[in-house]
């Protein structure tokens, strides 16, 4: 039976079987290889997506589970790298390899959508065990930190 | 999908005409040929043309187009390190090209043209293997010569246009100056009646700009790969469809090497959507139509595995406390340095120092899993491979070694890899996917799960490392020696030399031992366990000898003021003088590694009830010559400190029975964010040639921990990892 959910915004039918794991509909199927597959045991978050606005660990989640629910991938984070996140994510020039980078963007951003402005313990508390082997966990929460000044900064200003 | 090759064509076809130069690094140095009759590029390139050499037999580093667009190959593998940036940077400096323009590639796998010698400098050409914090290194005189030389032909071009002499021309980014007459003309301009001559104008070393005109040297180009690194766009080798892609899982031999005697050929074939199995010396793959069947039917492989393998029984606990006992046999192993006279030198001491390190085996864990996508010819005299790898000249011949066919038959396509650590030098997961592909004849991505990742993997080798060391009645360290036993020879011995510290009699050994257990090269080698003893075992030195560790240290690096200076600089960084806040303890060490010299002092608190070590502040100062991108290095000390800083708490893996006890992330930890100290890290000013900067950081972090807990308990830590049970242990004891 096919699934239908909503991805990135827009409604898709998958006819892949019911038990498949989304991380792989998505990056076989679906063609949105951004999300990426790390330990597929839900031990690492490099396959982290957003279902229906919470952090979620795809390589675990069976497609039969997103009938009719919302998806959001890295791809559909922005359009453009227009994302706070994103943007800090440049500036603080956090990604080595890259390969955890979604999963970690991903995370982050359902950190800062519940709570826009974290203390250090919160981000780390947040973000631990989405793992990265390149080291660029103290990147990573600089970017947090930046990304969090720019969503407190007062409407109409940029820093 | 969006292949490089379509990306280039689109670039090219928008360029219209311009220059191409082409620059070979040969045995005599640097050699230039003009690349091709052609003068535009899109015929050099051809417009419809597959990607590859046939089209530009000489190759070419960089290509310039009306517009004046710059286009740079870049050589090296991008695993994370950055050079796929730092590469073009060195080139664009000499060239004096405007950054704004330029845009990067990876080059044609060609290493006859695109490789370097694996001594850095000039000379003996022909690699592509990125490793070793060799690129930047490795490439760095030879991308300057190269861009300088280009620079002189849009000079001479110019000056002839214009009727003036050369000399009276000066550059600004992207753009030639005539100041006597206020002239000026873009590269582009030039590149749209400019000539190659057949050999290039020869430039020497002197006629190089000065640092002190760098422009992009040393000033933080933002890194070219990072913002396809956070949309998800970035391509690895995992993330590659072709058209008609099946997809293949391969068991392999749990016992590492094993061969498969039988299993349910019939059996597995029948099961929904598989295309095929094929039978590897150890292993069985199975290739099917989604990733979803593909994994079912290996799960349904049931496969009698043929004794004999020299893993078989094997039980690595056991045998590294075995190797206690080659350390105390009598047989000598094979010399790797003496000096002096040891045996008087330690009779004479009046303190003599003996201690054992181990360390246990550890695992790659980059990020991404192996894997390939490989497209062998329906009449399999030739394919096509898309693959993150370190070494994409090694994989593509061992690609036409395993169909028999001359090397311009393999087409490969570098793609991002994500992570590399070494485990990406072997081309073991390409060569797969090419089996599996040439068995079916149509294209298969071949995915390893973190499972086989791990399994199948080949490990840094546990050691024993044996040191002893004398001090005379004057309190000068007069004798060392060191013996380091394990299964893995060269993997053993890097970073046992202390070529740094002023011991005048010395013996350092390897003693061997075999397993059968795949071991490899991981990031920094042997470093990360000799520094570990070598550092701990002075603290143990300096504690025996009531001195402060790092005056001890200032007195071994006598004769190298950099070292001291690079020390200074660690111990100012650290407030070493200063006591730390309560509860808490600092450590040093001191290591060199791809010619950087590198000091590290962590601070750290131990919880005594659960034995956990906690790692709150890591400085690290680091003397690596002039550095290129200063932003990107100090991310890559970070993350050797990182790694070293996992292997030292928690990365540990284990053989039983001959097969690896371990599976996947939660039994084989690697640090976490909340297990991350702040780290402060600092570079010398220096003008000298830039060193390598990828793995200092990593034999740094082991032993300036356990020295701080050494300071913090009075108790030595000689087990990498210090985990909580061993810490429990060694404060018991
Ligand atoms: S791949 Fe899903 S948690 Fe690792
Ligand atoms: S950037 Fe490489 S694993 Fe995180």
């Amino acid at each position: 039976m096919p699934t239908t959910f909503t991805l990135n915004g827009k409604p898709v039918t998958s006819d892949a079987p019911g038990n498949a794991m989304v991380l792989w509909v998505l990056r076989e199927r679906l063609g949105l290889t951004g999300t990426r597959f790390g330990c597929g045991v839900g031990e690492c978050g490099a396959c982290t997506i957003h279902l229906d606005g919470e952090p979620v660990q795809s390589c675990r989640l069976r497609l039969s589970r997103v009938e009719g629910r919302a998806i959001t991938t890295i791809e559909g984070l922005s359009e453009d790298r227009s994302h706070a996140l994103q943007q800090a994510w440049i500036e603080e020039e956090v990604p080595q390899c890259g390969y955890c980078q979604s999963g970690q963007l991903m995370q982050a951003a359902s950190l800062l959508a519940a709570n826009p402005s974290p203390t250090r313990e919160e981000i780390v508390d947040h973000m631990d065990g989405i793992l990265c082997r390149c080291g660029t966990y103290g990147r990573i929460i600089r970017a947090i930190e930046r990304a969090s000044a720019v969503n407190a900064a007062p409407a109409g200003r940029t820093r | 999908m969006k292949t490089r090759a379509q990306s280039r064509r689109t670039f090219l076809r928008q360029a219209g005409g311009g220059l191409s130069f082409a620059l070979v690094f040969g045995p005599a140095g640097l050699a230039a040929r003009r690349a091709g009759s052609p003068d535009t590029l899109d015929a050099l390139m051809g417009a419809d043309g597959p990607d590859g050499a046939a089209e530009h037999p000489f190759g070419a580093w960089v290509r310039i187009a009306t517009d004046g667009r710059v286009l740079i190959y870049n050589p090296a593998s991008e695993m994370g390190q950055g050079s796929m940036t730092a590469l073009p940077v060195i080139l664009a400096e000499e060239m004096d090209a405007d950054w704004d323009k330029v845009r990067i590639e990876h080059s044609p796998v060609e290493p006859g043209v695109y490789g370097r010698s694996w001594g850095g400098g000039r000379g003996r050409g022909g690699s592509m293997m990125t490793a070793g914090s060799m690129a930047v290194r490795g490439y760095y005189l030879s991308l300057r010569l190269a861009g300088a030389q280009i620079r002189r032909v849009l000079l001479d071009n110019v000056a002839r246009e214009w009727g003036v002499a050369a000399g009276e021309l000066t550059t600004e980014p992207g753009v030639v100056v005539h100041a006597a007459s206020g002239r000026r003309i873009t590269y582009g301009e030039v590149a749209a009646f400019a000539e190659v001559p057949d050999e290039l104008p020869e430039v020497s070393e002197a006629e190089l700009k000065s640092p002190a005109d760098f422009r992009l040297i040393g000033h933080s180009v933002p890194r070219h790969d990072v913002p396809a690194k956070t949309d998800g766009s970035a391509v690895y080798a995992l993330d590659v469809q072709v058209p008609g892609m099946l997809y293949g899982v391969i068991t392999r031999a749990p016992v590492h090497e094993a061969s498969p005697a039988s299993f349910n050929e019939a059996e597995v074939r029948g099961r929904p959507g598989v295309v095929g199995t094929v039978r590897l010396d150890y292993g069985v793959g199975v290739v099917a139509e989604t990733v979803e069947e593909a994994f079912a039917a290996r799960d349904a492989l049931e496969i009698e595995w043929a004794g004999g393998a020299r893993a078989e029984g094997f039980d690595s606990v056991a045998a590294l406390e075995a190797y206690t006992g080659i350390a105390d046999g009598e047989s000598r192993g094979r010399p790797l340095s003496e000096r002096g006279d040891v045996a008087a030198a330690m009779g004479a001491a009046a303190n003599r120092y003996r201690a054992d390190y181990f360390n246990d085996y550890v695992y790659h864990a980059q990020m991404e899993p192996l894997g390939a996508v490989a497209s062998v010819n329906p009449t399999g005299d030739g394919a096509e491979v898309w693959a993150g790898t370190q070494a994409p000249d090694m994989a593509r011949a061992a690609v036409a070694r395993e169909l028999g066919v001359a090397v311009e038959k393999v087409t490969f396509h570098p793609c991002y890899l994500g992570g590399g650590l070494g485990r990406r030098t072997m081309a073991d997961y390409i060569v797969e996917a090419v089996k599996l592909s040439r068995s079916v004849r149509r294209p298969v991505k071949l995915i390893w799960t973190r499972e086989d990742d791990l399994q199948y993997g080949a490990f840094r080798p546990m050691s024993l490392q044996r040191l002893t060391g004398g001090v005379d009645a004057g309190g000068t360290l007069t004798a060392w020696t060191h013996t380091v036993v394990g299964d893995g020879r060269g993997l053993l011995a890097s970073g046992i030399s202390i070529r740094y510290y002023d011991i005048p009699n010395q013996r350092i050994e390897m003693r061997g031992a075999s397993h059968g257990v795949r071991t490899k090269h991981w990031r920094a080698v042997g470093h990360g366990p000799n520094k570990f003893a070598i550092e701990a075992f002075i603290d143990d030195i300096a504690r025996g000898e009531g001195t402060d560790p790092v005056a001890l240290r200032r007195k071994l690096l006598k004769g190298s003021p950099r070292a001291i200076a690079v020390l200074d600089e660690v111990a100012e960084m650290a407030r070493w003088g200063e006591e730390p806040p309560g509860g808490r303890a600092r450590g040093v060490a001191f290591v060199e590694r791809s010619g950087t010299l590198a000091a590290g002092v962590a601070e750290i608190s131990l919880d005594e009830a659960t034995g956990k070590i906690r790692v709150h502040r890591f400085w690290c100062a680091a003397d690596g010559g002039m550095v290129v991108q200063p932003r990107n290095a100090r991310a890559q000390i970070e993350g050797g400190i990182v790694n070293g800083l996992s292997t030292a708490l928690v990365e540990r893996l284990t053989v039983r029975d001959g097969r690896v006890e371990q599976s996947n992330f939660h039994d084989y930890p690697i640090l976490r964010m909340s297990d991350m100290p702040d780290i402060e890290v600092r570079f010398m000013p220096s003008t000298e040639p830039p060193m390598g900067l990828g793995e200092p950081g990593v034999p740094v972090a082991a032993g300036a921990v356990a020295n701080a807990f050494a300071a913090l308990t009075g108790r030595p830590l000689r087990h990498m990892p210090f985990t909580p049970n061993r810490v429990l242990e060694v404060l018991t004891g």
